[in-house]
């Protein structure tokens, strides 16, 4: 670099020739530039896409389950059937055959039906359940005895598959589940009006079940209430506990910190190791009943704790050393103090991130398939001790079912478990909105 | 039944103490001469009352099962204790179950019947003693208490140290949980190696954990070379990563640096969803939807690809994972000091320089622990894999087949109704070992990284 | 004190007229306000000169509804140093900032009126600010170099602007610059060590070094050596000497003996407004406005 006549300014100079070479780099930079922003924009976009197209993807198969088909039969309730000896009593009417009842109807309506694959397959239109329910009308009102009545009996779920239009009528007969005929006969129905779709009540108060027009997820939500019970009810207290004791009392030293890194640490375990702890400790060692949602409970709760504590170690650091030091400007002890003042104010933090932690436990699957809840619980669990399932696991137990109607359920389960999720989270926002201050 | 009662006394306890202290404070001249407030006595009553009774019954009813099965093995017919430890295991359940009212398995033999109802006896004179044990400790809690009452007792300062001592033992539930942790793993895990040697299991090639059907026949005939799980893990994990880090330190970067704010204040909650979808729902995606959709597209241009491809369940989870390496970026990202940006931009550089020059490499120890863990968590998730990787250990690095991860065997080798003590079983807990060891490791590192990066900007 | 007329050349075209008033009668309110310590309305003594390197006209700078800069015209000279004072918060950095468009990083900051940089119009919606900045260079209260080596730092602003062919040209354009900011020295044994590496004042060297390898027309330093040590700050105002030969500094200063040492003319902010610009020495020995005199002789601010 001279001096002398090439100082700044000026035409031919050194910052002339430095002008010219920076316009010169300047149209590959700018193209450089909206290259870069150009793929930040399109990473945004795709995780934006991936999220609408799982969302998508679930409620397109899933919201049909919220309807269920119904066939409406003329039944003649043949005394020959029920009672051919002419009692009444309760043991005689609870044995009969109800199911050649159904039979009958349905082959008075399709004479040309004959020979007993044919009356087979006229059965498999209707629910496994349908001669229960002639039954129960039976014993609640033996004077049905001898008449005829139209009932509405529940469809097998082959044929709401066929009404939900999941049943491809293109595909050669012997790959499908209904039969050319059984196509044929639902079609008759359908036209003179015997079949109608109605709101599925079942999927939501009955339990598991063999069947797919007969399973719900009543038994998975209360297994997954009386889980979620305990785990909030354990981990609140000793997640607060730990978090006010961990930020206001402990003393600086090697043991507070062996805890504080175990806790960060245990936060990052992946969940399936919380089931082997259940496994091995809960079940083997303290001979706790499997499946149960104690069990279940005890290990989410030590899942969920971390979160909990981290989260209300936040909230408390948050509230200003101010308050605290006019408490015991006040001579309130360290305890009332923190019991008093502090906690309060941090409250809301602390309730934010035990409802996320929560939604958290709510969504975990892995370690409850180890405590044993994988068993075929039909049963709607009464307590904290009965065998019972939780509805995640319901989600990937009916996710290997090959019947075509557990996906449109288990897709449904999904919906209501997201649901459950979406409003846990949006209470926690609604929470902290109203409660946030600003110091 | 007990613990209500217990509850009761305390309460109880409770309210007498407190009278009795405002009684004696009466008696001195009033409620100010008491060092404490009348129910903090209350409560110290309370804490003598129920506290060592309380202690007492967890204690008894966490040992009772265990001294119970030894005290009614002991009394078995000598012929029943000859047999093999897990034979005598088994009649321990069949008694257990008959004492629940359970089904049991096969016939009920006398001998299984007569320790039944011994177990029965036992534990009902077991109750008894129980329960007196416990109301003496109550009422010699009480007792002492009541003594104790005074004016000058500093009832205040013990009830806070009782509370303080709480606390205490709620903040090392987290260290007990670790020790238990790993205590019951490696327990289990050392049982599991002296059947099968650790070094065939860390470099064995071959994965089929049959054993013998009969519990007789000694060691099983099946292999237990776990490489081909460890190499599966990776593939997944590695395809996981391929996606999300790419897509999530982007977004980062584009939210942080790029978006107006009301893009910002839209994307980042959304994005949050897809971190808050429970993973079995992903776990079902993968399989109903995309492993078709993946085997389709193959089969379309030729390719033959596995219906429980490890590209379908990589791709979900790399999805998964998108928007935790988004936000522990964009935390790193954000410590940068202005005052770089400052510089850089002052100088006359476009924005993406300054970002892919100056920023990044700043952040680079950040971001790169936040990859860390989110590739520990890629290693130990579980449903999604589950739902939509296979069984088969194959030994591949071809996306396009299908193999099996260490989670995925964990699952499949302790769900359903087996014998706690086989090496099938056992194996799942060597498994779980190596996870939480590999895991940890990965969090320790990125947890230091993280830290010591905050630390350098703050 | 004596009472001069106030009057100024009237660069073509674009000044502020008094209104509606003759200029003796500007004179005389000028005058008076001058004894009053009000803030005038138009700037005392001399916004022009004969050969700038950047025109500003009309300046005015909002905060959002806050305004910050109030109508401000002044001219830079070329290859000198203007130092700008005034007490806290009377917009000295903000128009700094105005003068390589480093507020456009702030949101809600808004720039009206005119600054030229060697006649063009820098605020023109067209114009390019990349090769603005490398024209216009700056140095910042705290040093902030790059996390990289010492050599990257320097480095980094002409390879992002293609100014040197190969790395021969590139490390000679780093050689240079380090000399001329007086670091060659003490760094040329450690041009891969980082730059954070260094004591403040070097690091402020480095940084104005920095800003020298794009070869610019002026650098502007904010408070440069507010956070450095007496000894360092000497050999800033040292090279501050040196640089004025090739390039022209605007430097904004807490420090009136500093900006005594150090600049030829000397600008002064107060509230916004720009009271009083003059040769330094004038404004220091012979103030005219009572706020001037008022801020010089540390009765406050």
């Amino acid at each position: 670099m001279s001096s002398g006549s090439e100082k700044s300014g000026g035409p031919g100079t050194l910052v002339e020739q430095t002008t010219a070479k920076v316009n010169a780099s300047l149209p590959k930079r700018y193209r450089a530039e909206r290259r870069f922003r150009i793929y930040g924009l399109l990473s945004v976009m795709l995780g934006l896409f991936f999220l609408a197209f799982l969302l998508f993807d679930i409620v397109s198969k899933g919201y049909t389950a919220f309807q269920q088909t119904y066939v409406e039969l003329d039944i003649y309730f043949d005394p020959e059937v029920i009672t051919p000896d002419g009692s009444l009593d309760p043991e005689t009417l609870r044995r009969a055959n109800y199911n050649a009842l159904i039979r009958e109807s349905l082959m008075y309506l399709f004479p040309g039906a004959s020979g007993r694959s044919d009356r087979r397959a006229l059965g498999a239109l209707v629910s496994n359940s349908a001669p229960f329910k002639l039954q129960q009308m039976v014993m609640d009102k033996p004077g049905l005895i001898g008449q005829t009545a139209r009932v509405t009996l529940l469809a097998s779920d082959d044929s709401d598959m066929l009404m939900k239009g999941k049943i491809s009528r293109s595909v050669p007969e012997s790959e499908r589940r209904l039969s050319d005929m059984q196509i044929a006969w639902l079609d008759t129905l359908e036209d003179r009006g015997r079949v109608e779709k109605k709101f599925n009540t079942t999927f939501f108060s009955h339990g598991d079940s063999r069947d797919p027009e007969l399973a719900g997820i009543w038994g998975a939500m209360k297994g997954s209430f009386y889980m979620l019970v305990v785990t909030l009810a354990l981990s609140f207290p000793i997640g607060i506990g730990a978090a006010v004791y961990l930020e206001e009392f402990a003393p600086k030293n090697r043991f507070t910190d062996l805890i504080e890194i175990n806790i960060n640490n245990l936060a990052a375990v992946p969940s399936i190791v919380f089931g082997l702890l259940g496994l091995a400790v809960f079940l083997q060692f303290f001979g706790l009943p499997r499946s149960a949602p104690l069990v279940g409970g005890l290990v989410l709760t030590l899942m969920t704790l971390p979160t909990i504590i981290i989260s209300s170690r936040a909230a408390l650091k948050s509230v200003p050393p101010s308050i605290r030091e006019a408490a015991l400007g006040m001579g309130a002890s360290k305890i009332q103090t923190t019991f008093h003042h502090v906690v309060p104010l941090a409250m809301p933090g602390m309730l934010t991130g035990t409802i996320i932690g929560m939604a958290q436990a709510l969504g975990e699957t892995a370690p409850l398939l180890m405590i044993g809840m994988v068993a075929f619980v039909v049963d709607v669990p009464q307590g904290f001790f009965d065998p019972a399932t939780a509805l995640p696991v319901q989600i990937f137990l009916w996710a290997d079912a090959p019947e075509r109607a557990f996906v449109e359920r288990t897709s449904a389960a999904i919906m209501v478990l997201l649901g459950f999720l979406v409003l846990m989270n949006l209470f926690a926002i609604y929470l902290r909105r109203k409660f946030e201050r600003r110091w | 039944m007990l613990l209500l009662i217990l509850g009761l006394l305390s309460a109880a306890g409770f309210m007498l103490g407190r009278r009795r202290a405002l009684s004696v404070a009466n008696a001195h001249g009033g409620v100010r001469s008491l060092h404490s407030l009348p129910g903090h006595y209350g409560l110290y009553t309370a804490i003598w009352v129920g506290l060592p009774a309380l202690l007492l019954l967890l204690l008894w009813k966490s040992l009772e099962p265990t001294i119970l099965t030894e005290m009614v093995v002991r009394d078995l017919p000598p012929e029943v204790l000859e047999l093999p430890p897990e034979r005598v295991g088994l009649i321990m359940n069949d008694v257990k179950n008959l004492v629940a009212g359970n089904i049991v398995s096969g016939e009920i033999s006398p001998e299984i019947r007569f320790a039944a109802d011994h177990w029965e006896a036992l534990e009902r004179g077991f109750r008894w003693i129980r329960t007196a044990i416990i109301a003496a400790l109550a009422a010699l809690g009480f007792a002492w208490a009541w003594r104790l009452i005074s004016p000058g007792l500093r009832a205040r300062n013990r009830v806070e140290g009782v509370l303080r001592w709480l606390l205490i033992g709620c903040s090392t539930i987290a260290i007990f949980t670790t020790v238990g942790i790993v205590l019951s793993v490696l327990f289990e895990s050392i049982r599991f190696f002296r059947a099968v040697p650790i070094t065939e299991f860390l470099f064995g090639l071959e994965w089929s954990p049959q054993i013998a059907l009969r519990a007789d026949q000694v060691g099983g005939s099946g292999a237990f070379g776990a490489v081909p799980l460890f190499t599966g893990t990776l593939l997944i994990a590695g395809i996981a990563m391929v996606v999300a880090a790419p897509i999530g330190l982007m977004t980062a970067i584009y939210l942080a640096e790029y978006a107006p704010r009301r893009v910002r204040t839209v994307a980042k909650p959304l994005l949050e969803i897809l971190a808050g979808i429970p993973t079995v729902v992903y776990g079902f995606f993968a399989a109903l939807t995309v492993a078709p959709m993946i085997r389709n597209f193959g089969e379309s241009i030729g390719l033959a690809v596995a219906s429980e491809s490890a590209l379908a369940a990589g791709l979900v989870m790399g999805v998964m994972i998108i928007p935790f390496v988004s936000s522990l970026s964009d935390d790193v990202i954000n410590a940068v000091p202005q005052a770089m940006r400052d510089g850089a931009y002052a100088l006359g550089a476009t924005k993406s320089e300054t970002t892919r020059q100056v920023i990044i490499p700043a952040a680079l120890p950040g971001i790169v622990g936040g990859l860390l863990l989110a590739t520990s968590r890629a290693i130990g998730e579980t449903m999604i894999v589950v739902m939509a990787a296979g069984l088969a250990a194959n030994l591949t690095a071809n996306p396009l087949e299908a193999v099996t991860t260490v989670t995925v065997q964990i699952v499949t080798l302790l769900v359903g109704d087996q014998e706690f003590d086989t090496p099938k079983t056992l194996a799942a807990f060597a498994l779980g070992l190596v996870l939480f060891v590999v895991t940890l490791i990965l969090n320790v590192i990125a947890l230091q990284v993280v830290k010591r990066y905050r630390e350098q900007y703050e | 004190m004596e009472t001069s007329t106030m009057t100024r050349e009237e660069p073509p075209s674009t000044d502020r007229q008094p209104t509606g008033k003759t200029t003796r009668e500007a004179a005389s309110v000028a005058m008076s306000e001058a004894r009053s310590g009000e803030i005038p309305e138009t700037t005392v003594g001399d916004i022009s000169h004969p050969d700038p390197v950047m025109t500003c006209r009309g300046v005015n700078v909002f905060y959002g509804d806050k305004q910050a800069i109030f109508d401000v015209d002044l001219d830079i000279g070329r290859n000198q140093v203007i130092s700008m004072i005034g007490p806290s918060g009377c917009g000295k950095s903000t128009f700094l900032r105005c003068l390589n468009r480093m507020n456009d990083t702030i949101d809600i900051c808004r720039v009206k009126g005119n600054i030229a940089l060697d006649g063009t119009d820098i605020y023109d919606p067209d114009l390019d600010v990349v090769p603005l900045r490398a024209r216009v260079g700056m140095v910042f209260q705290k040093p902030n170099p790059f996390p990289k080596t010492i050599y990257e730092n320097i480095a980094y602003g002409p390879r992002i602007h293609g100014l040197a062919r190969d790395k021969v040209e590139l490390d000679e354009i780093v050689h240079t610059s380090l000399e001329k900011a007086g670091l060659l020295k003490e760094v040329k044994d450690r041009m891969d060590q980082p730059g954070t590496g260094l004591s403040g004042g070097q690091q402020q060297r480095l940084c104005i070094a920095r800003a020298i390898a794009v070869s610019p027309e002026v650098i502007l330093m904010d408070e440069p050596c507010s956070a450095l040590d007496p000894i360092a700050t000497a050999r800033i105002e040292d090279l501050i000497d040196e640089l004025k030969e090739n390039y022209t500094i605007c430097i904004v200063t807490h420090s009136m003996q500093q900006a005594a040492r150090v600049s030829q003319r000397t600008a002064y902010f107060h509230l916004g407004y720009l009271v009083e610009v003059d040769e330094t020495d004038k404004i220091f020995t012979n103030p005219t406005h009572k706020l001037t005199e008022d801020y010089i002789t540390g009765r406050f601010g």
